[in-house]
C-alpha cells in the first residue's frame, strides 16, 4: 500500500535520513522507514496501518469461522473439542467486531474524512496514532491468550453469571475484559478526534449540507462511539471487579440482577451495529452517485435518515432480550422502536435506487460492491423485521436464523461496503488502479460464497438449530443445510484469492490512477493520487455540494475525461496545483503515543494478577503522557493545520 | 412419527416458506399440488430434500402457543416476501434500464422529489403498522401468566447441563423428560440453579430464558400426542450443546398412569445382575448426588433423580438412547460422551458397570 513514485519516496527518505543524522544517530534507511511508520501522525499512513491491522484480524477471525463451519459440517462430529469450539466462536465474534470491523471503518475515516473536508490532517494527529496503537495492542493482548491456552470462552456477549469467576474460573474472560477495555480507550479517543475534526477542520464553505455523505456518517458514528462505549466500559469494569475483587454487581445471590449486564452490553451492542453499518451506507452513498453520473438523490433525506437511525439505535437495545421475560409492555415498546428503524433504512435504499434511476450506470468493481450491499442489506433488513416482533423472536432468537440475519447485515452491509470503498479509494491511496477483472472475480465469488454459506442458515434456524452449540444431533435432520453452509464457507476462502492477487499485482505494477480516475465529485479527487503529505497545496474553497461536478459536466468534457470544475475561475475548487505556493508546516512525528500505549499495555497485562506490573505500566504511561504534553506538535517552528 | 415421503415433501415446503405443512396432518397426505410445489421448491433451493424430518422445528407447531407464534410469523413472512420481490425488482429493473450505453445522453440532474420521499416513508411505515398491530396483540396474549385455572403447573429447574421437572400437584420429581397431558394448559415455571439457560421446545412454544434470581414462565396447550424435542437455547458453558430434553405428550389417561407409576418407589430389581447393581449404586459415589426412591437418597441434590430411570428414553439429557450398552459407555466415559458434565467418572470394573446399568434399566 505504501508504494509511491520512486522519486517521492527517495526524497522522503533523504529527509528522514537528514533528520536522523541531525539527531546524532546513524539510522539505516530501512530502519528509518520503520521508525517513520511507528511514529507517524499522518492520517493517510495511520489509515493504512489501521487497514492492515484490521485486515489481518479479519483473516484470523475468518479462519476461526472456517473452523466453526468444519465442526458443524455434519451432525455429531467431534473434530473440535467443545471447549475449543466455545473459545473459537467467542474469539470469532470478539475479533470481528472489535479488532476487524472497528479498525477497518476507522481506517476509512482516517483516509477519507480529512480529504473530503479539505483538511490537511485530523484535529489531534498524535491522538490518532495513540488510538491505533491501542487497537493493535488490544488485539495482540487478546491473542496472547492463544499461546497461553486460555482463550475466552464466554461468547463475545459475555453474559453473566456464566462469565463470573465461579463459572469461568480460568483467565480467558479476563483477557476478554482487559483487551476490550484497552482497545476501548483508543476507540473513544478516535471518536473524539473525528467529531472535533469534522466540526472544526472543514475547508471554507464546506457547510454541513455540503458535507459528503461518508463524512456525515463518520460524524454520526463518532458521536455514537462517544455515547455507546462508556456504558460498555462501565459494564466491563463491573465484570472485572466481580471477577477479581469480590464485588456483586451481577450476582443474583447477593440481590443483584444478572440482566444488568445484558442491558449495559446491548445499550452499547446495538448502537455498535450502526457504528459498523452506517459507514458502509456512507460509502454506498459516495460510490453510487459517482458511477451513476448523477448526484445523490434526496441528499438531506439520506443525511437525516442516517441521523435518525443512529438516534433510534439507542432505543432498541432490549430487542436482544425479548426472551428474558421483561413483560408485555417493555417488549411492545422495544418492538415498536425496532420496527421504526426499518423506515429510515428503507428511505436510504429507495434514495440509492432513485439516484441510479435515470443515471448512466457504470458497473465498475466498486459499483458492483455497492449494488451488492443494497441488495444484500434488503435481505438482512427484512429478516430483522421478522424478529423485531417479539413473539416470532421467541422462536428465532439464539438460532441460526439470527446468525443468518446479522451476517447479512455485517457482511452484506459492512463488508460489501468496505470492499466498495477499497476498490473506490485504493487508486487515491496508492496512485494505482486495481484490476477491474480480478475485482469482479472477487465480487462474484464472494457474493456466491456468502449466500451459499448464510442463506441456508435461515432454514436451519427455523427448523431448530440453536446457536453456540458445538454439535447437533442427527435426529434434527439438519445435516444437509449445515453441509451446504460449510461448503459455502470454504468457497469464501477461495473468494479472497483474487483480492490478494489483485493487491499484490497492482502494488508491483498497477496502472497509474491520476487524480480523479472515476470522475468523482468530492474534494479528495481534486488532489494527487496518492495525495501529498499536506493533502492540499491550496486549501480549497467550497461553493456547493459535489464541488468537482459543478457546473455540470458538459458532454464534450465527459468525452475528454476531464471532469474538473469549469466554473468561474478561482472560486470553485479545481485540481490542486502540483506544488504548494507557500511552505506548508505539518505536525512532526512523535514517539510518545507509542510510549504511552506501551505503558497502558503493560498495565493491562498486570491486570491479569500482578499489581507490580500494573504500577510499572502506569509509570510508563505517565512518562508518555508528560512527554507528549510537553512535546511541541510542530517541531520545526510554530504552525497549525 | 415422521416417516412418510409425503410428509417429508410437505416439510420441505414448510422449510422453504415456513408455511403449508403446519396445517397438514402430521402423518397424513397433503394435496398433490402441495406436494408438487414442495418438490419443485425443494429442488429449486437445492436444499430442502436433503433434510430429514424436523422434530425441533419452529414452523411445525403443535400447541396453541406455537400456533400463535407461527401464524404471526407467516403474516410477517408474507409482507417480507412481498417487499423483497418489489424492492429487488425495482432495483434490478433500474440496473438494467439505466446501464451505460454509448448512445445515451448524459443523465439529467435532479436532486430530489418531495412526494416520492413522503411516499417511500409512508408506505413502509404503513406496512410496519400492519405488522405491529398483530404483533402487539400476540405479545399481550402470550407474554403474560396463563389465565387457565385448570393449568398443570410444571416447575423447571435448569442446571448445568440437565433439566429437573417437578409437578407440585403430584409431589413428583423427574429429569430431562417432561410428561404432560394433551389438551391441558401447562404452566411452566422456571428457575435456574446456576447460570442463564433458555427453555425451548419449538413445536410447543417459543423460548423463555431461565434467569438466576427470578422465576420466568411460559404456557402452552399441546394439541397432539407424541415426543417433542427441546433444548437449552442460551449459551451456558461447555456442554451447552448437550443439554437437550424431551416433552412427552400423552393422552390424559396415559399421563395419569405415568404419574401413578412414577409416584411409586423404584421396583425391586428382578435379575441377579440388577440386585448386584443396586448394591453397587448404594455403596458407590453415585448415591452422593442421585436419589433412587426406595433404594437410597442423595446426600446432595446435584444430580437427576433416577427413580424409574428405566422408563426414560434417553441418557445424559437427550444425548444417547437408553439401553445397556449406551449406559455402560456413559458410566465408563462420561467426559467423552458429554465433555464438561459435572458427573465424575467412577472407577468400576466392567462387571460392576454392567450390573449398575442393569439395575438402572430395571427400574421402570
Amino acid at each position: 500500500m505504501n508504494s509511491q513514485p520512486a522519486g517521492d519516496r527517495s526524497e522522503r527518505l533523504d529527509g528522514l535520513n537528514a533528520r536522523a543524522r541531525a539527531m546524532g544517530q546513524a539510522w539505516k534507511p530501512r530502519l528509518a522507514v520503520v521508525a517513520d511508520w511507528m511514529t507517524t501522525v499522518d492520517h493517510k499512513k495511520i489509515a493504512i496501518l489501521y487497514f492492515l491491522s484490521g485486515m489481518t484480524f479479519l483473516l484470523i477471525a475468518g479462519m476461526e469461522g472456517q473452523l466453526i463451519r468444519v465442526q458443524l459440517a455434519q451432525s455429531e462430529l467431534r473434530i473440535l473439542d467443545p471447549n475449543l469450539y466455545n473459545q473459537l466462536f467467542t474469539m470469532h465474534g470478539t475479533t470481528m467486531v472489535f479488532f476487524a470491523g472497528m479498525p477497518l471503518i476507522i481506517a476509512y475515516f482516517n483516509f477519507v474524512v480529512p480529504l473530503q473536508i479539505g483538511a490537511r490532517d485530523v484535529a489531534f494527529p498524535r491522538l490518532n496514532m495513540f488510538s491505533w496503537w491501542l487497537a493493535v495492542f488490544g488485539g495482540l493482548f487478546l491473542y496472547a491468550s492463544v499461546p497461553l491456552g486460555s482463550m475466552p470462552d464466554g461468547g463475545w456477549f459475555a453474559y453473566t453469571p456464566l462469565t463470573n469467576r465461579e463459572y469461568s474460573p480460568g483467565r480467558g474472560m479476563d483477557f476478554y475484559v482487559l483487551a476490550l477495555l484497552l482497545a476501548g480507550v483508543g476507540t473513544i479517543a478516535g471518536g473524539v478526534n473525528f467529531v472535533v475534526t469534522i466540526l472544526n477542520l472543514r475547508a471554507p464553505g464546506m457547510t454541513f449540507m455540503r458535507l459528503p455523505l461518508f463524512t456525515w456518517m463518520a460524524l454520526v458514528v463518532s458521536i455514537l462511539i462517544l455515547l455507546a462505549f462508556p456504558p460498555f466500559t462501565v459494564g466491563l469494569l463491573f465484570l472485572l471487579f466481580d471477577r477479581n475483587f469480590g464485588t456483586h454487581f451481577f450476582d443474583a445471590a447477593a440481590g443483584a440482577d444478572p440482566l444488568l449486564w445484558q442491558h449495559l452490553f446491548w445499550v452499547f451492542g446495538h448502537p455498535e451495529v450502526y457504528i459498523l453499518v452506517l459507514p458502509a451506507f456512507g460509502i454506498a452513498s459516495e460510490v453510487i452517485p459517482t458511477f451513476s453520473r448523477k448526484g445523490l438523490f434526496g441528499y438531506p433525506v439520506v443525511v437525516f435518515s442516517g441521523v435518525l437511525i443512529a438516534f433510534l439505535g439507542f432505543g432498541v437495545w432490549a430487542h436482544h432480550m425479548f426472551a428474558v421475560g421483561m413483560g408485555p409492555l417493555a417488549n411492545s415498546v422495544f418492538a415498536g422502536a425496532t420496527m421504526l428503524i426499518a423506515v429510515p433504512t428503507g428511505i436510504k435504499i429507495f434514495n440509492w435506487i432513485a439516484t441510479m434511476w435515470g443515471g448512466k450506470l457504470r458497473f465498475t468493481t466498486p459499483m458492483l460492491w455497492a449494488i451488492g450491499l443494497v441488495s444484500m442489506f434488503i435481505i438482512g433488513g427484512l429478516s430483522g423485521v421478522m424478529h423485531a416482533s417479539p413473539p416470532t423472536d421467541l422462536q428465532q432468537t439464539d438460532t441460526y436464523f439470527i446468525v443468518a440475519h446479522f451476517h447479512y447485515v455485517l457482511i452484506g452491509g459492512l463488508v460489501f461496503g468496505l470492499f466498495a470503498g477499497l476498490y473506490y479509494w485504493f487508486p487515491k491511496a496508492t496512485g494505482k488502479m486495481l484490476s477491474d477483472k480480478l475485482g469482479k472475480w472477487h465480487f462474484w465469488l464472494t457474493l456466491a460464497a456468502f449466500n451459499i454459506t448464510f442463506f441456508p442458515m435461515h432454514f436451519s434456524g427455523l427448523l431448530g438449530m440453536p446457536r453456540r452449540t458445538f454439535t447437533y444431533p442427527s435426529e434434527l435432520g439438519l445435516d444437509g443445510f449445515n453441509l451446504v453452509s460449510t461448503i459455502g464457507a470454504g468457497l469464501f476462502t477461495v473468494a479472497f484469492v483474487p483480492l490478494i492477487v489483485n493487491l499484490w499485482k497492482t502494488l508491483r505494477n498497477g496502472e497509474p490512477a491520476g487524480a480523479n480516475p472515476w470522475g468523482a465529485p468530492t474534494l479528495e479527487w481534486s488532489t494527487g493520487s496518492p495525495p501529498p503529505h499536506y493533502n492540499f497545496a491550496v486549501v480549497p474553497r467550497v461553493q456547493r455540494r459535489d464541488p468537482l461536478w459543478h457546473p455540470w459536466i458538459r458532454p464534450e468534457e465527459e468525452e475528454a475525461g476531464d471532469h474538473e470544475d469549469a466554473g468561474p475561475g478561482g472560486v470553485e475548487p479545481r485540481l490542486q496545483p502540483e506544488v504548494a505556493p507557500e511552505p506548508v508546516v505539518m505536525p512532526s512525528n512523535s514517539w510518545w503515543p507509542m510510549v504511552m500505549s506501551i505503558g497502558m499495555l503493560i498495565a493491562t497485562v498486570g491486570g491479569l494478577g500482578s499489581l507490580e506490573t500494573t504500577l510499572v505500566g502506569a509509570a510508563i504511561t505517565l512518562v508518555g503522557l508528560f512527554g507528549w504534553a510537553f512535546e511541541p506538535a510542530f517541531r520545526d517552528g510554530a504552525g497549525h493545520l | 412419527m415422521y416417516r412418510t415421503p409425503t410428509d417429508i415433501s410437505n416439510r420441505a415446503l414448510a422449510a422453504l416458506t415456513g408455511l403449508a405443512a403446519r396445517r397438514a396432518p402430521v402423518s397424513g397426505g397433503g394435496g398433490s399440488c402441495v406436494e408438487i410445489a414442495a418438490v419443485v421448491a425443494a429442488l429449486a433451493a437445492g436444499l430442502g430434500a436433503c433434510g430429514g424430518p424436523y422434530p425441533q422445528s419452529a414452523v411445525h407447531p403443535a400447541s396453541d402457543m406455537a400456533v400463535k407464534l407461527d401464524d404471526l410469523f407467516d403474516q410477517i413472512l408474507w409482507w417480507a416476501a412481498g417487499v423483497f420481490v418489489v424492492v429487488q425488482g425495482i432495483l434490478f429493473y433500474t440496473l438494467f434500464r439505466f446501464r451505460e450505453k454509448q448512445a445515451r445522453r448524459r443523465p439529467r440532474e435532479f436532486h430530489g422529489h418531495t412526494l416520492l420521499e413522503i411516499g417511500w416513508t409512508l408506505v413502509p411505515a404503513l406496512i410496519l403498522v400492519a405488522i405491529a398491530v398483530p404483533t402487539i396483540r400476540v405479545i399481550f396474549e402470550v407474554d403474560r401468566p396463563t389465565t387457565d385455572e385448570n393449568a398443570l403447573v410444571v416447575e423447571v429447574e435448569a442446571r448445568r447441563w440437565w433439566w429437573e421437572f417437578s409437578y407440585p400437584e403430584y409431589d413428583l420429581v423427574t429429569a430431562n423428560e417432561m410428561h404432560i397431558p394433551v389438551g391441558r394448559t401447562i404452566d411452566v415455571r422456571m428457575r435456574s440453579a446456576d447460570v442463564l439457560h433458555s427453555f425451548w421446545v419449538p413445536r410447543l412454544g417459543g423460548k423463555r430464558d431461565v434467569v438466576p434470581g427470578r422465576e420466568n414462565h411460559i404456557w402452552f396447550k399441546a394439541d397432539s400426542t407424541g415426543v417433542f424435542l427441546g433444548q437449552c437455547a442460551e449459551f451456558c458453558g461447555v456442554a451447552h450443546a448437550l443439554m437437550g430434553f424431551r416433552v412427552i405428550v400423552q393422552d390424559p389417561s396415559e399421563f395419569q398412569e405415568w404419574v401413578g407409576a412414577s409416584l411409586l418407589d423404584a421396583p425391586r430389581p428382578t435379575s441377579a445382575d440388577g440386585r448386584a447393581g443396586a448394591g453397587v449404586f448404594a455403596t458407590s459415589a453415585c448415591v452422593g448426588c442421585h436419589t433412587v426412591r426406595g433404594v437410597a437418597t442423595a446426600q446432595q441434590g446435584f444430580g437427576p433423580d433416577l427413580t424409574h430411570f428405566g422408563s426414560r428414553l434417553t441418557i445424559g439429557a437427550g444425548i444417547l438412547e437408553n439401553n445397556v450398552d449406551n449406559l455402560v459407555t456413559w458410566l465408563d466415559s462420561t467426559q467423552h460422551v458429554k465433555p464438561g458434565a459435572l458427573m465424575p467418572e467412577v472407577e468400576m470394573s466392567e462387571e460392576q458397570l454392567r450390573q449398575l446399568a442393569r439395575f438402572l434399566l430395571e427400574m421402570r
